[in-house]
């Protein structure tokens, strides 16, 4: 079992991060193998921010898959250049706070997550790479949301203050993710 | 050893510091500014120097300086830099001083592109300078791999008294991925190394002409130059090709590459496999010395071709695939280049065309 995930969104969404947080939390799962490219061009502010994220119970083959089984689209210009990428039957998952518009394709489930608006309300629009992670995590079942989170409390060790706001926008993603899980 | 997920870059860069590395100048470019950015803090924490030179020339030089000491120093930079190193390793090589150093490859000719390439296969696996001397040349294909290769380069780099280079790609570089370091060599390890280089290295000697130490990288005694070549050319023949064979006993068809290439095409041959589709893959470990040799082991009477895979156009290993292959079946490419990063698809069409014959 393979999984392919791209993320894409504005420099500053965190993409990069959730990325990160997504491969160490495969590491940190002893029996999987990841591997975490992030994309580096001429991106520019405003611009697209993108990374790959392969999660496989055998070692990984192409860091970069051709076509993915996931795409966590997190503004529009993500969702323009990469929705031609994502394989019939993939998963979308769209942050609908900020990218309205109706999907014309038919042959992709969509999981739409309003993570900047619950950002927001959370108290920091900063965390909506975290609930997207939740929303990933509880739909797609790829990694154990308790692993993932002991990866989350790791990464914020420095910053204990941190944890409960990032422990919610989680957890509130998780929720969605379930709900929407086939 | 726990796993840890690291960028290729970084793992390189941990894995020189616990070979006992304790030198590292360079200057950057993408994509392989993670090296000296974490080898910038890290070698100061273990008494090492890290210099940030004011060129690739300065840099190399400064390398093949404190190689001259006996200190285990490596060097990195990618492509374009690589080859203003040209003379600083050709100058290691034929006064014999061991350096390693690494190219994370990026799109060519000139300056090329930033993105991951392979387009550079030629100067690292025949001249990487002038001279003709020959290194030992890693081509590594998983951040672990990089990790390991660049830890034994240091050993190899010393036993030989010559330059070893990793061939990464801009891949390689920046994946992050699961890694088990190589232990971490003691202070007393280390300083045992640089001791056991005291007959050759400029340490300080006694006074006196007859003591010192001579580093030269030549010599105006005709004589004596064709003698150190002739023994260094007796030292490269002590060296033993590395590669993989991944199912080529019974392949109609054998995928063939290096580094990033070749990963993509062992996930196609897997693929292959499970459509029942008989597909094998021979990968050159060291690309110099070449694994001629690995393709003698294909089954000639019923593999229908070879394809040769390389992030590079033109293709550029080809020419060495055929010297291996010796016109006993045709050789297909599946090429990219400027930066474009293989895709599994264009492979496993490619790989199917030479099935359907």
């Amino acid at each position: 079992m393979e999984t392919n995930l791209l993320a894409a969104g504005f420099g500053g969404q965190g993409v990069m991060t959730l990325g990160k947080f997504l491969a160490s939390a495969a590491c940190d799962a002893a029996e999987k193998h990841v591997t975490f490219f992030p994309s580096y061009g001429a991106e520019q502010r405003g611009g697209t921010a993108n990374c790959y994220v392969v999660i496989s119970d055998k070692e990984v083959g192409a860091p970069i898959g051709d076509e993915m089984d996931d795409l966590i689209a997190m503004n529009q210009p993500s969702l323009d250049r990469f929705l031609d990428r994502l394989k019939p039957g993939g998963t979308l998952y769209l942050n609908s706070s900020i990218v309205g518009e109706d999907i014309a394709r038919k042959d992709i489930q969509i999981v739409k997550a309003p993570v900047t608006d619950l950002a927001l309300k959370l108290g920091s629009a900063k965390v909506l790479n975290i609930i997207m992670l939740g929303v990933y995590i509880g739909c797609s079942g790829v990694l154990d949301p308790q692993v993932v989170w002991s990866t989350i409390e790791h990464k914020f060790a420095s910053k204990p203050k941190l944890l409960p706001l990032n422990r919610k926008a989680f957890e509130e993603g998780l929720e969605i993710g379930r709900k929407n899980r086939t | 050893m726990a796993r840890v997920l690291m960028k290729g870059c970084e793992a390189i860069a941990e894995a020189a510091v616990r070979a006992g590395c304790r030198f590292f100048a360079g200057y950057p470019i993408t994509p392989q500014n993670e090296i000296p950015e974490y080898l910038s803090r890290r070698l100061p924490e273990v008494g090492g120097i890290f210099v940030q030179g004011e060129s690739e020339i300065a840099s190399i030089n400064m390398v093949y300086g404190a190689g001259q000491t006996g200190t285990r120093s490596l060097t990195s930079s990618s492509s374009t830099g690589v080859s203003l190193y040209s003379e600083g390793v050709s100058f290691c090589a034929s006064a014999r001083i061991p350096i390693v150093y690494v190219n994370v490859a990026r799109g060519g000719p000139g300056i090329g592109a930033i993105q991951p390439s392979q387009q550079d296969y030629l100067q690292a696996a025949k001249a990487s300078g002038n001279g003709g001397f020959q290194m030992l040349v890693f081509a590594p294909s998983t951040v672990q791999e990089a990790a390991d290769m660049t830890y034994r380069a240091f050993d190899c780099a010393d036993r030989d008294r010559n330059p070893v280079l990793i061939l990464a790609d801009g891949v390689i570089g920046t994946i992050m991925e699961p890694v088990e370091l190589p232990p971490m060599k003691s202070e007393e390890e280390v300083a045992a190394n640089k001791k056991s280089k005291r007959s050759w290295a400029c340490v300080g000697h006694k006074l006196g002409r007859e003591h010192r130490s001579w580093i030269e990288p030549g010599s105006f005694d005709t004589t004596n130059l064709q003698q150190r070549n002739e023994e260094a050319a007796k030292m490269y023949e002590t060296w033993t090709p590395e590669w993989e064979a991944y199912q080529v006993d019974d392949a109609e068809v054998v995928l063939t590459g290096y580094g990033i290439s070749a990963r993509i095409a062992k996930a196609v041959v897997d693929e292959l496999r499970l459509e029942g589709k008989k597909a094998g893959l021979i990968r050159p470990i060291t690309v110099n010395p070449f694994p001629y040799e690995a393709y003698e082991h294909i089954d000639y009477s019923c593999c229908k071709g070879i394809l040769d895979v390389e992030m590079a156009i033109p293709a550029l290993m080809i020419h060495d695939v055929k010297a291996g292959v010796k016109e006993r079946a045709s050789i297909d490419t599946c090429l990219c280049s400027g930066g474009n990063i293989m895709r599994k698809k264009a492979v496993m069409d490619a790989a199917g065309k030479i099935l359907e014959r």
